[in-house]
Parts: structure tokens; C-alpha cells; sequence
């Protein structure tokens, strides 16, 4: 099978979807390949040097071609031509897609029979982590975005003493802690940065503290998490909330960088005109969801604005600025992809998620969406309330986890109440019945014998549940002693004669109660000596 | 007199409280004790010097004997055997309680005889009874001398509550009987209520003991405090509500441990392989990968961050002290180890704790899972060593697992997470685990004590 690569028709588009080490593996994987003259040059890829891995130079790669490798999804280009023409009929194409909006594009390859996967469709399960492009290009949209923030901030990023006076270091705000948000957290840091990032999803807040960010925080309990590594849509509190919070950070950050996507759905509006005119003079605003219409209102895609002094960058070609890296990461994911297919022998099999998942075209048929059949992989795909709903409790019983074994430490209503109640019934009972029963001097010392029960137990239940869980078997061990009190009620009975029926039984529950005494305090000294500390 | 006894028993009372609340931690755990022990002595001197006590030289004698007979069981005892010990701890007191309750019958105080007496001894007894055999089983079950497996009789629900509802017919004569003429009665229910106690343990599964062991704790506190109205003693009373509500505590906290009710608990039956459990399970996909000692030493070496998480496994083994040598290893190399400590690890609650104290492990390093669970992501090497249920997965993401909403330690969050086992059979609950497919996951199969000296030795070497 002939896999070809042709050159990148889009406008200032550099990535190329080769690399020397990429076009090894594939042969390694049994296809031939053949490279189009200046396909890599913008990503410093030589011809030369794809040659040298084994790849053949053509001038005109769609005609020869069995599987077309892409980056950019098909398009006219600037000659008159569309590219969806130029594939072989039942040919097959692997590139970015974005089938949420190429309909036209899916119309002209469902014409062609060819069988089209989309890149960014691969579904985001563990075993398809390797094949992830997306989060490939949101890793290096993630550090560039930093680079062009830098660029275009008129101080440093970290704190410097000089011998001329004190420079403070930049404040660098995050909106959404995808790849690409960690990306910017990491290489902020790096620099130097003084970096705070927000996150809808509880889960990223131990991924922002173990890159060194400080994790902000809405005082709402709501989890963002809208399952496939995006957040879902929140609530209008919690929007208001969010809000606030931004308001204040706009007045002490000097940089923010915005990541909030929401697939298939327009970027959510979320640094607002006013938030940008909080912002000092000189402070910089780079919108990495500029593509789908921006997070923040002054955005304009692919434009440097100046808005009341703030500058707003809104880069959609940022994986592109780093051609080199682009190119070798998402080659490598395409060789991935295609070992997932079997290679060479090219294996359509529906039941591979990852395949089932990024198909977009096959055999005269449109494939896409996939249908929702594995729920929590499916839900990574949309964002419809419903599948959210099915998305969260996952994540309950992590959270109901984490009270159950913290009981203790915490009286809590409910844990302490339950058993409390079903004592008092059954007290209540015994009192009813001592009453009518006992006259009228044994009725009050049960009632006062009631009242020290009562509060013993509630005494016991606020005392018990300070008690460390790692010494709950000393602590076992001690109340088998202390019970053992109960020698008292055989003392009290061993009276007169030892022939005596009852004071033989008490002698008995002497010498049992006893040895409870000895074995339980002894066991639980010889236990807690065992204790000790570094 | 009267006086005198009553205000030692204050004394009493105040030190036995004092003695719990100095278990809340390890730096005041051993002056608990001390408080204890100074409790009891208390009480017990008070009621001899008070004069009320009779037959001095038995009752010293009885005294002397069975606090030897104690001393010697508690220092013998291995700390691996700890929850048998427990158990026939608890068994004593139901004992010493049916005894006290049938010679308070036989004897019956001044000016407070009548219904309402009588009906307090039937409840010390009827508790005691339960407590004692119900014990007895407990200690079986866990010596390993009885099958861990359930015991579950056709119909077992009516079984139990027939046999109550005897009982309670029996209470009916017994309490309208003259003198001692319900002895007959009050025997009979003994006998139920012990084999009642009986069935109720035996239907009850191996990996739910600690529940049970704490049930039964619970139970000896309130058979002291039932003997307390009995022998209108306010230090029993004080004394029974103490250990009852500690023993409710500790069961509440282990079933949501194990996310199970205390209804269920009680009336036993649970923890039994799921029979044709509810719905299809998921079957876990991908293979299990097995590790060696070599790989996993490589591995250790080149980390920085380790947690281990223990399970029953390795009580079994008495691996405690090997792992206590790769403890020191480790933090000689410099590497950050620490313990995860499930609340149900083991067979009783704090089990895993004592066993790690005993081997000399810090227990600053030693985590409650609230503590730790967060850190797992940010683990290189996790070391699950004979654990299964308490690291399942399953519990979080299979609604249909028996396990379903049970607290786990999320383990497979690390980076590498390496299970020590000795072979590849489910945990007592029955269930596979899907950490052992899990991407990250290595499987060592080896015996936990000899695979732990094995690692040490590479690693040293």
C-alpha cells in the first residue's frame, strides 16, 4: 500500500505530516512511501533527508496514492482546486478533520468512496493516549502561547533584584487546565512566572499544584467535569461566581492565557470586555480558543488588538510556529494510529473504538458520529446535558469515599444520631415498664440511672470519635478491660457460703472478668510501647 | 459507706473516660492506659476496702488467678493473632455477664425486687449470652480452625427472629414467676440467646470479621451496662455505655468502610461470594502483565516517591518484618516511602497499624486512606502487598459490582503500581479486579515475605 504525503496547501500552514523517523516506521510497518518535492522544507525537514529514510520524491502524490496523509483537512486551494478531487476513488485519507463543520468536505469523499478518519475524532480513552494528536498540538499551543505572551509583555517574567531596584515578576492567569493550560502552567513557571490557573473540573487541581501553580477556586461545589478531559457547561451561579473571581485576578494579573474549549460548541465567553479594561496598561491576553470564536469578547482571530492598552493576541496557528516539533509529534501519532489499524493490511474493524471513534467516511457512507455505545468514552464527544449526568457518578463515590473512612475526627449528625435514637427507644421501654413495675423510690433511681446511661453513651460517642483510626485495635483491646468491670456485679454477689449456687456463679464471673481485665490492659500496653515515632 | 463507694465509682468513671480520650493519639495513647488501669484498680479496691465484699480469700484467689491467666494470654500473643485474642476477650465479658445475671436471680437485693428487675436481668443474659457464643464462633472463624465461609441455613431471617420472638415468650413466665421459680425459663433463654449468638457469627463471612469483632465489642459494653441497672451500680452503667457506643462506632465505621449497612451486619449473611450476582459484572479487558524482582527493584531505584499499601496478605505472611527492612532501605536511598491504611485492611480495625508498630515502622509514615488517597498520582512505585478488595477499581466505575461504592485506595492512579500476590484468585469478595489489567499495573507473584526479602537483597545489593 502507498502512503503519500503530499505538501500543506493551507496559507501559512508549515507542519508537514512526516518525519525521517516516522516514514522509517511506516515502511517498517510494510506500506511504501513517497513524500511530495518540499513537503517538510517549512518544517526543516529536507527532501534529502526523507529520502534518506527510505521515502521516494514525487511531484503529484494524490495520483499515486493508496492513503493520503494529511494535517489540515482537505481543502480548495489557491490554484482552483480542491483537494477532496484530487484522491484516488476508494482511496484512503488520514488527517484533522473537524467533521462538525467540513460537511461539504464529508459530502465530496462520501461521493469519492474514500475512507476518511479524522484525527481529531480519535476518542480519548488510556490506550489512545499515544494517538492523541489533539493534545500533541494543545501541548505546543500550550508553550507557545507562553513564548508569544512574553513577546509581547513589556517586563520580565521573573522577579529580578538589580543593582537599579526591584523588578516584581509577572502574574500569569490560566483559564482551563487542559494539555494545553498545563502546557502554559509548566513553561510560565519555567520562566519564572508567578502562575495561577483556573479549572471548572475538580480533578486538575493536584495536576496544577504538583506543575507549581496555584489552583483558584469558586466557593461552589459544582464539578465541571463533562467526561473525555473537557469541562462541561456550569451553572449560572457558579458562572456568576467565576466571574467575581475573574473581575479581581484581572486587576492583579499581567498575563492571562485562555484554553476553555467546549467541543462542537462555540468557545465559551469568558474574559469579558470590561475584565480586559480592568487590566493594567501593557498587560497581555493570548486566547488560544481564537479559532472557535475566542473566550475572551476582544478577541479577533489572528490579530494583534490593542484594546485600552491590553494587548490581545488570538493565535490560531500556534502548532504551526513550531513546525519542527509539530511535524515529528503528530507523525509519530499518525504511525501510531496506523499500527493500531494493523499496518499495512489497513483493518477496517468496527469494534476498535479508536477506529469506530475517528471514522468520518467509508465505503460510500458517512460514519460519523460515532454511535454513543461505551458510555464514558462516548460522553467525551458531547456535551449534552444527559450524557454529563451519565458522566458524574464516577466521580460520587470518589467523594462519599473519602467521608467514609473520615469519620472519624468529625461527630457528624447523621453517624452518631442513628444509633443514638435506637438507643433512646429501647431505653424509653425499659423505663415504661421499671414505672409501672417498681414503686415509687425504685422508679426514680431508675430514671436517675436512665439519665447517667444516657449521657455516658453520648459522652462515649463524642470521646470515640477523636480517637485515631490507626489505634482503634489498642483502643478495642482497652474497652474489652475496661468492661471487664463487670467484676464488680460478681463481687456484689459473693456472699455467704461458698455452696452457695450464686456465689459460685459470681466466683465465676470473678475469675472471667478477670482475666479480661489482666489480658486487655497488658495486650494494649504491649501494643502501644510498639508505637513509636522517627 | 454507700458515700464512699458511690464517689470512688465517680473517680472510677472520669478515669475510664479519660483513658479513651487519651487513645485519640499515639504521643497520649500509653497514659490512656495508664488511666485505665488506674480505673479499674480504683473501682476494685473501693468495693474491698468498703467491706461489702465477702469471702475475701476465693475472691482474691479468683482475682489473682484470672489476672495471671490474662497477663500470660497477652504476652503470648502474637500480633498477627490480635483479633483471635479480641474476640475471646469479648467472649469473657458475655460470660461473666450471664453468670452475674444468674446469681443476681438466685440472690435477689433488698427493696428492689419486682417486674422491673427481673425484666433487667433478662436483657444482662440475653446480651451476654449472644456475646459469649456469638464470641466464641468469632474466635474460631478467625483462628482459621472454623471455615471462613458463611453459614447460611434455608430460611435463616425467620430462624432468627423466631428464636427471638421465643425468648421473649419465655420473658412473659419468668417475670411472673415467685421467688426463684423462673429459673427454669430464664435458663432455657440462655440457651437460645447462645445459640442464637452462634448463628448469627456463623453466618457471617471471613473478610467481614472486623465488622463482627466490633459488633461484639459493642455488645459486651451494653450486657455491662444492662448488669449495671440490674445491680443498680452507676459504674457499670457508666462503664457499659462506654464500650457499647465505642464498639457501635467502630462497627459504623467499618461498614461504611465496606459500604454496607449494620442492619445487614447484624443479621449476618453477608460477605458470602455473591451468588449470581446482580447484572452482568464487567469483565475486565487487557492482560495481566507480570514483573519480576529484578524489573521491580530497577524500578524502585528510580524513584522518588513509594507507598505501600498493605493488606490482610501480608499479616498472613508475617511479612512485617521484611517490609519494615525495605522501609529502611528506601530511606536510605532517599527515596519518600510511606504506608496507605485501609480502614478494613486486615481483620480487625487498626490491625494493619498494630502489625507496622510492631515491626518498628514509624507511624508518622503510616497514612489513613483519607490522608493519602490524594497523593496517589503523583506516586512513582504504589506496592499493594496482599490487598485486593480495598484497591478494586470496580468499587468506583461498576455500578453492578458487589464492591459498587465501597472507599478504595485509588492505587491506579501512580505512575507504576506493583501487586504482590501469590497467586491470581479473587478477594473475599469475590470480584476480579480490574487493577490487575490495568495498563500501569505489574503483577508480582510471589509469597509476600519472601518476595519483600528478595527485593531488599537486590536492592541492597
Amino acid at each position: 500500500m502507498r502512503v503519500c504525503i503530499p505538501r500543506e496547501s493551507h496559507p501559512g500552514e508549515r507542519r508537514v505530516a512526516a518525519s525521517p523517523e516516522s516514514i522509517k516506521k511506516l515502511i517498517s510497518l510494510g506500506f511504501s512511501v513517497s513524500v511530495q518535492r518540499g513537503a517538510g522544507t517549512q518544517a526543516c525537514y529536507t527532501d534529502e533527508a526523507f529520502a534518506a529514510a527510505g521515502a521516494e520524491i514525487v511531484d503529484d502524490p494524490w495520483s499515486i496514492a493508496d492513503l493520503i496523509l494529511k494535517v489540515r483537512p482537505p481543502q480548495l486551494r489557491q490554484d482552483g482546486v480542491h483537494e477532496a478531487d484530487l484522491l484516488n476513488e476508494g482511496s484512503r485519507l488520514i488527517s484533522f478533520y473537524w467533521p462538525a463543520k467540513n460537511g461539504e468536505l464529508t459530502d465530496r469523499l462520501k461521493a469519492r468512496n474514500i475512507t476518511a478518519f479524522g484525527m481529531d475524532q480519535v476518542p480519548r480513552i488510556s490506550r489512545a493516549q499515544k494517538m492523541d494528536a489533539l493534545s500533541s498540538m494543545a501541548n505546543i499551543s500550550g508553550y507557545r502561547a507562553v513564548v508569544e505572551a512574553a513577546a509581547h509583555f513589556g517586563s520580565f517574567f521573573c522577579g529580578q533584584m538589580t543593582a537599579a531596584g526591584k523588578v516584581a515578576p509577572a502574574k500569569v492567569l490560566i483559564i482551563g487546565a487542559g494539555v494545553a493550560g498545563l502546557a502554559a502552567l509548566g513553561a510560565a513557571k519555567g520562566m519564572g512566572a508567578i502562575v495561577r490557573a483556573f479549572d471548572t473540573r475538580a480533578a486538575v487541581r493536584d495536576q496544577i499544584k504538583s506543575l507549581g501553580g496555584e489552583f483558584l477556586e469558586v466557593k461552589i461545589e459544582e464539578d465541571g467535569e463533562g467526561g473525555g478531559g473537557y469541562a462541561k457547561e456550569m451553572s449560572p451561579a457558579f458562572i456568576a461566581a467565576e466571574m467575581e473571581l475573574f473581575r479581581q485576578q484581572a486587576r492583579e494579573v499581567d498575563i492571562v492565557i485562555t484554553t476553555a474549549l467546549i467541543p462542537g460548541r462555540p468557545a465559551p465567553k469568558l474574559w469579558l470586555r470590561d475584565m480586559v479594561e480592568l487590566m493594567k496598561p501593557g498587560s497581555v491576553i493570548v486566547d488560544l480558543a481564537a479559532e472557535s470564536g475566542g473566550n475572551c469578547d476582544v478577541t479577533l482571530a489572528d490579530q494583534v488588538v490593542v484594546h485600552q492598552g491590553v494587548i490581545v493576541l488570538g493565535p490560531t496557528d500556534l502548532p504551526s510556529q513550531l513546525a519542527t516539533t509539530a511535524s515529528q509529534l503528530y507523525a509519530q501519532n499518525l504511525v501510531h494510529f496506523l499500527t493500531d489499524l494493523g499496518g499495512a493490511e489497513f483493518k477496517i474493524d468496527f469494534a476498535n473504538e479508536v477506529t469506530r471513534g475517528s471514522i468520518i467516511t467509508h465505503a460510500g457512507e458517512v460514519l460519523w458520529p460515532p454511535p454513543k455505545v461505551a458510555a464514558p468514552v462516548a460522553s467525551a464527544q458531547a456535551a449534552k446535558p444527559a450524557e454529563i449526568v451519565a458522566a458524574k457518578p464516577a466521580a460520587t463515590p470518589a467523594k462519599s469515599g473519602g467521608h467514609g473512612g473520615g469519620a472519624p475526627g468529625k461527630p457528624s449528625g447523621s453517624a452518631s444520631v442513628a444509633p443514638l435514637t435506637w438507643i433512646s427507644v429501647a431505653v424509653l421501654a425499659i423505663a415504661w415498664l421499671a414505672l409501672r413495675g417498681g414503686d415509687s423510690s425504685g422508679a426514680l433511681q431508675f430514671a436517675q440511672q436512665l439519665t447517667i446511661f444516657a449521657l455516658s453513651c453520648f459522652v462515649g460517642f463524642q470521646v470515640i470519635w477523636s480517637v485515631a483510626p490507626a489505634l482503634h485495635t489498642p483502643l478495642m483491646s482497652v474497652t474489652n478491660a475496661i468492661s471487664g468491670i463487670i467484676v464488680v456485679g460478681g463481687i456484689l454477689h459473693l456472699k455467704g457460703d461458698l455452696t452457695n449456687p450464686a456465689a459460685l456463679l459470681a466466683l465465676g464471673a470473678v475469675l472471667f472478668a478477670t482475666i479480661n481485665i489482666g489480658g486487655g490492659f497488658l495486650v494494649t500496653r504491649r501494643m502501644l510501647r510498639m508505637f513509636r515515632r522517627d | 459507706m454507700e458515700t464512699f463507694l458511690t464517689l470512688a465509682w465517680v473517680i472510677a468513671g472520669v478515669l475510664f473516660i479519660s483513658s479513651l480520650r487519651g487513645l485519640a493519639h499515639q504521643e497520649t495513647a500509653r497514659r490512656g492506659n495508664g488511666y485505665g488501669v488506674a480505673g479499674m484498680v480504683i473501682g476494685i479496691a473501693a468495693i474491698l476496702l468498703s467491706g461489702v465484699a465477702e469471702n475475701l480469700v476465693p475472691l482474691v484467689g479468683a482475682l489473682v488467678i484470672g489476672a495471671t491467666v490474662g497477663g500470660v494470654m497477652a504476652q503470648r500473643v502474637a500480633m498477627t493473632a490480635m483479633p483471635e485474642m479480641v474476640a475471646i476477650l469479648h467472649s469473657f465479658v458475655g460470660l461473666a455477664a450471664v453468670l452475674v445475671g444468674l446469681a443476681a436471680y438466685l440472690d435477689p437485693p433488698q427493696g428492689h425486687a419486682g417486674m422491673a428487675h427481673s425484666i433487667e436481668i433478662w436483657i444482662d443474659v440475653l446480651i451476654g449470652a449472644i456475646t459469649f457464643t456469638g464470641s466464641i464462633i468469632a474466635f474460631f472463624k478467625l483462628r482459621g480452625t472454623m471455615s471462613g465461609r458463611p453459614l447460611l441455613l434455608p430460611g435463616r431471617h425467620a430462624l432468627n427472629l423466631l428464636v427471638f420472638l421465643a425468648s421473649l415468650a419465655l420473658c412473659v413466665p419468668f417475670v411472673m414467676a415467685e421467688g426463684t421459680a423462673g429459673l427454669p425459663f430464664l435458663l432455657i433463654m440462655t440457651v437460645l440467646a447462645g445459640l442464637q449468638g452462634i448463628h448469627l457469627v456463623a453466618a457471617i463471612g471471613g473478610a467481614d470479621m472486623p465488622v463482627v469483632v466490633s459488633m461484639l465489642n459493642s455488645y459486651s459494653g451494653w450486657t455491662a451496662s444492662a448488669a449495671g441497672f440490674m445491680l443498680n451500680n452507676n459504674l457499670l452503667i457508666i462503664t457499659g455505655a462506654l464500650v457499647g457506643s465505642s464498639g457501635a462506632i467502630l462497627s459504623y465505621i467499618m461498614c461504611k468502610a465496606m459500604n454496607r449497612s449494620l442492619v445487614s451486619v447484624i443479621f449476618g449473611g453477608f460477605g458470602a461470594a455473591p451468588v449470581a450476582s446482580s447484572g452482568p459484572a464487567q469483565v475486565p479487558e487487557g492482560e495481566v502483565v507480570a514483573t519480576s524482582i529484578e524489573e521491580l527493584a530497577a524500578e524502585i531505584n528510580e524513584s522518588r516517591e513509594v507507598i505501600i499499601v498493605p493488606g490482610y496478605g501480608m499479616a498472613v505472611a508475617r511479612a512485617q518484618h521484611a517490609v519494615r527492612q525495605l522501609v529502611d532501605v528506601l530511606k536510605a536511598k532517599g527515596i519518600r516511602t510511606r504506608f496507605a491504611i485501609h480502614p478494613v485492611a486486615g481483620r480487625l480495625p487498626g490491625h494493619m497499624n498494630v502489625l507496622l508498630a510492631e515491626a518498628s515502622v514509624p507511624y508518622d509514615i503510616v497514612m489513613e486512606m483519607d490522608e493519602i488517597n490524594e497523593d496517589f498520582p503523583k506516586t512513582d512505585v504504589v506496592l499493594v502487598i496482599g490487598a485486593n478488595d480495598i484497591v478494586n477499581p470496580s468499587a468506583q466505575t461498576d455500578p453492578s459490582s458487589p464492591i459498587a461504592g465501597m472507599p478504595v485506595l485509588e492505587v491506579w492512579k501512580a505512575k507504576r503500581t506493583v501487586v504482590l500476590k501469590r497467586s491470581r484468585a479473587s478477594g473475599y469478595a469475590g470480584v476480579d479486579n480490574p487493577l490487575f489489567y490495568h495498563e500501569n499495573t505489574r503483577m508480582l507473584f510471589a509469597d509476600a515475605k519472601d518476595g519483600m526479602e528478595k527485593l531488599v537483597a537486590k536492592l541492597q545489593g
